[in-house]
């Protein structure tokens, strides 16, 4: 490829999180900051040679007030980006962006979440007139992101012969992972099959288990040069390339007026994504994968180019995506449905810590570490290399 | 709102004319005035020509289940009331890529919970009826 490119340029030197629960007394920004300090000692860089922030544009908390509280220095980068879920890897994206092309040098991304936030569940304060795009589902019932994404399992289900068995082997999995990483809120709860089975519905086809956690928790990521990552305490864990995606005609959550819509976003960002990239997807050693919803992980599976369209439910099979043996261990440290639900920033943390080889589930050589953000809406995904 | 309901805003300019068509019993789609290609969502300007002119042209009203949910609580009160129900998703009979969200239901003042969800199947032939919530009138879905 001709011209600027951010492959290998730049890394993930530093990560921090609190700890996740529900009704955490401290404040979102505390959580924010606390992350951040973390982060920054992890990488041992000090606060004031951060000069460029990322987070979502759900994110509550300001630039200036991290910024002041955390005492940052000259901040010459700062973005967000949009579309919930499906923001994570982009908000490390722009920071490498910025850093490859000399906007800052010391980049903090982060994401801090409360459940009790009105930004957590923005369906609960759905109220009043719609004038939005929302008119063409809401009116009729289809108002959370559990219905929305319903609608689209039950077609998946009915073209491709999924079932509920390949969802039960994605909650399986996940929880099994999680009972693994002590930072986990729902690793001491096994789940059986028939626990799966017998779950009281949520929006059939979908039950409890399908669901992410609503978690309280903060974390952050330190983004730097290679060469500067290179001296610091920490193994770095090189951005090797990373994409969004917003595929034509597409719709956020309520993707029924396209020609095919079940061809998320995911196709869009991994078109770019792999483009960019020396690796393919039969180098990736383990996938986090975003799991607001267990059907994601079939339709990411099939975007990313992991197995072809419809094989996403069966590729689950035969602990395919469970650590230690599976062909792809996916969401090794439980993911959002079973660590914690921090709008998949915690699948950031995750994938660099399987390239430093510090997860409670190592992968053993994971060398290429896959994360995604969120299929079903504008979307990004990453790919981190340990040598480069 | 007295009944809870999430209703559409009538007074957005770029969508109100498909509600003030339900109002008249027509299900309606934007079509573009230059080039005539239909769209769903309405939007205001056509993807394929870039024409900011708009017509409405009137459907069949008839179509296919494209797919289905049952929605279970925790929901909104006034939804919780009716849980479980249904809603569906129907590809129009003339172009299958337009679509709409709805209900199914027995007749125009049916309730969204009283077809048995068992039943329910993708593929079934349905056409739309229209169904009085305070101001507006939604299209809801019968079987043909």
């Amino acid at each position: 490829m001709e011209g600027l490119v951010i492959k290998n340029q730049t890394a993930v030197a530093g990560i921090g999180q609190t700890a996740f629960g529900k009704g955490l007394p401290d404040t979102e920004l505390s959580l924010a900051c606390q992350a951040i300090s973390m982060a920054l000692d992890d990488a041992g860089v000090h606060a004031s040679e951060v000069d460029g922030l990322g987070s979502y544009t759900m994110e509550p908390n300001r630039e200036v007030d991290v910024a002041r509280a955390v005492g940052l220095g000259d901040i010459t980068f700062f973005s967000q980006v949009g579309f919930g879920g499906g923001a994570g890897c982009g908000v490390v994206g722009h920071a490498a962006m910025a850093v490859a092309t000399g906007q800052c040098n010391v980049a903090v991304a982060w994401r801090a979440r409360k459940r009790a936030d009105k930004s957590s569940r923005p369906w609960a304060q759905a109220g009043g007139r719609i004038a939005d795009s929302w008119q063409w589902t809401r009116p009729f019932g289809i108002i959370r992101p559990v219905d929305e994404i319903a609608m689209l399992t039950r077609r998946y289900m009915h073209e491709y012969g999924g079932t509920r068995d390949h969802l039960a082997n994605i909650a399986l999995a996940f929880r099994k992972h999680a009972s693994r990483n002590p930072a986990s809120t729902m690793g001491h709860k096994p789940l059986t099959r028939d626990d799966y089975m017998r779950a009281r519905w949520i929006s059939e086809p979908l039950c409890l288990y399908d669901n992410c956690l609503e978690t309280d928790g903060a974390l952050a990521v330190v983004i730097t040069s290679a060469a500067r990552a290179r001296d610091l305490q920490q193994p770095p864990a090189y951005i090797h390339s990373f994409a969004q995606g917003l595929p034509p005609q597409h719709q956020t959550m309520t993707n029924y007026f396209t020609d095919d819509p079940l061809r998320g976003p995911a196709w869009t960002a991994a078109k770019r994504m792999w483009e960019m990239a020396d690796v393919t997807p039969a180098d990736v050693k383990v996938a986090q994968l975003y799991d607001a919803f267990s059907p994601l992980i079939p339709l990411s599976l099939e975007g990313y180019g992991f197995c072809k369209r419809g094989e996403g439910g069966p590729f689950t099979d035969r602990g395919n995506i469970e650590w230690p043996n599976g062909r792809l261990p996916v969401n090794t440290s439980g993911g959002g449905m079973s660590e914690a639900y921090v709008h998949g920033f915690n699948l950031v943390l995750e994938g660099v810590r399987q390239i430093r080889g510090t997860s409670t589930s190592q992968v053993e050589g994971a060398d290429v570490s896959l994360v995604t953000s969120g299929e079903g809406v504008p979307t990004s995904a990453m790919v981190f290399v340990k040598e480069v | 709102m007295e009944t809870g309901w999430l209703l559409p805003d009538l007074e957005e300019p770029t969508a109100r004319e498909f509600w003030f068509g339900c109002a008249r019993g027509e299900l309606l789609v934007q079509a573009c005035g230059a080039c005539g290609r239909w769209r769903m969502p309405p939007r205001p300007m056509c993807p394929y020509c870039r024409s900011t002119e708009v017509k409405w042209d009137r459907t069949s009203g008839r179509g296919r289940v494209w797919s289905f949910i049952v929605a279970h609580p925790p929901l909104l009160p006034a939804y919780a009331e009716k849980a479980p129900y249904n809603a569906v998703i129907v590809e129009l009979e003339e172009d299958p890529t337009i679509r709409y969200a709805g209900n199914l239901v027995a007749g125009a003042d049916g309730d969204i919970n009283e077809i048995d969800p068992a039943t329910i199947a993708i593929g079934e032939p349905v056409e739309v009826v229209f169904c009085q919530i305070d101001d507006v009138s939604l299209p809801r879905w019968v079987r043909a």
